[in-house]
């Protein structure tokens, strides 16, 4: 063999070797929706019905041991105030945990006041002495104010699964994205890759986290926490695949939004009363 | 050719044999590409019983109804029969065993969850019976006067 030939069919080798079997199979998506065209877990949300108590946040974070005191949570509640001279003011103090109990819009803690916490056991172990800062927002200047309840999106094509390294994130056959503790290394790539910022990392075992509709409650029959929280009917969770569920029925009659759309990340997450300022 | 030239081949193949046979001791057998393909299916199968086996805790009011059921009653017809009892009264998780007692909130930053007036106009948040919490006998328990279960001002 003649070192030309050597290096040529070294090339060709490898080339070939590189392209995995995976590249080649072409995955149609109508087959993916046949396989299973019985269940398809979407969520509803209303944001004229919602009155921002936070029920559904307490509810998830006892029901799904996030650390009660810990500044993280899989579900959250944002304010939207906007101004006549078309400011917006969005806040969720504590992720709404406690609801919204002052017409003052939370905007932040001083970062040298922040409580001690206690993140092995998510604890807080001296809290802030500092209340943190509020605005006052006159009642005559208010354009629109409502509140928006805000979880994982479920996606269709979830960013964050594209780039787990270890596969420890996937796509359950019934939609909802799951992480596997066990196999997860907490690089945080997934926290990253979320377009809305769902994901974080979970104080006690160290490996990311995430709003999986109560997987434990939905694939057993009940609703999800949030849902079975909310006294108003802001929060519905239902089978898109099913024609006779009332939130199926709500999304095909309704006019509804998503949030990023243009990420085509296609969420599964729906909004009736949507507006543009909403992120 | 030359076995120097070969040599550096076989150091290769052995690299290659023992990344996979370490592959197949660590990587568990049920690790599989699940419907969606390697893009968003990749994963361990067994995970998706391990999160359906999760622990329920919310246990909503038809199990508080088997033993308190003049509570769970008191409630029907009233404007907070739509709010579940473990809202207020905690989650009930395995209880009466575990917890025995429910941690129940009582605090007037409860009520105020719904009830501090919010005029917003496009949240039907205004629409709820609402009072300024600086202004309505700062500092007492709303429990003091109205009873949680039967909330109509008629009735106090």
């Amino acid at each position: 063999m003649k070192r030309r030939d050597f290096l040529k069919n070294t090339l060709i080798a490898v080339a070939g070797a590189s392209i995995p079997l995976s590249a080649l199979e072409m995955i149609d998506p109508r087959e993916l929706f046949a396989a299973h065209p019985e269940l398809r877990w979407v969520f509803l949300a209303n944001t004229h019905k919602c009155v921002g108590c936070g029920f559904c946040v307490k509810a998830c974070k006892v029901e799904n041991d996030t650390p009660y005191d810990a500044n993280v949570s899989r579900t959250w509640v944002e304010r939207y105030v906007i101004t006549k001279n078309g400011e917006i003011h969005i806040d969720s103090p504590k992720a709404a945990r406690d609801g919204f109990i002052s017409a003052d819009i939370y905007k932040g803690q001083n970062p040298l006041a922040l409580p001690e916490v206690d993140f092995a056991h998510g604890r807080i172990e001296k809290p802030s002495a500092h209340k943190g800062e509020f605005e006052k927002i006159r009642e005559e200047d208010i354009a629109q104010a409502f509140f928006v309840p805000k979880l994982c999106n479920q996606c269709e094509n979830p960013a964050c699964v594209q780039v787990c390294p270890v596969g420890a994130t996937y796509q359950a056959p019934d939609g909802v994205v799951l992480i596997d503790r066990d196999w997860c290394i907490g690089c945080g790539y997934c926290i990253m890759g979320c377009p809305y910022g769902v994901r974080f990392f979970h104080p006690v075992y160290k490996v990311a986290e995430k709003c999986n509709f109560c997987y434990h409650r939905i694939s057993k029959g009940l609703k999800s926490a949030c849902v079975t929280a909310c006294p108003f009917g802001a929060r519905q969770i239902g089978n898109i695949r099913d024609p006779n569920d009332p939130v199926t029925q709500s999304i095909m009659s309704e006019r509804i939004g998503v949030l990023k759309d243009e990420y085509g990340t296609k969420p599964q997450v729906f909004y009736i009363g949507l507006n543009k300022e909403v992120r | 050719m030359k076995n120097h030239v070969w040599r550096p081949l076989f150091v290769v193949l052995g690299l290659v044999a023992v990344i996979l046979l370490a592959r197949l001791l660590i990587v568990p057998d049920d690790f599989s590409v699940g419907e969606r393909g390697y893009m968003y299916g990749y994963h361990r199968i067994g995970n998706e019983q391990e999160w359906k086996d999760f622990k329920t805790k919310f246990r909503t009011s038809t199990y508080c109804n088997d033993c308190h059921e003049d509570r769970v009653a008191e409630r029907v017809g009233s404007p907070h029969a739509p709010i579940e009892c473990e809202n207020c009264h905690g989650l009930a998780g395995d209880h009466p065993e575990n917890p025995e007692k429910l941690t129940l909130d009582r605090s007037r930053e409860l009520c105020l969850r719904c009830h501090t007036r919010l005029a917003y106009p496009s949240s039907d948040r205004k629409d709820i019976a609402g009072i300024d919490p600086q202004e309505h006998n700062p500092g007492d328990a709303c429990v003091d006067c109205h009873n949680p279960h039967r909330p109509n001002l008629e009735e106090m």
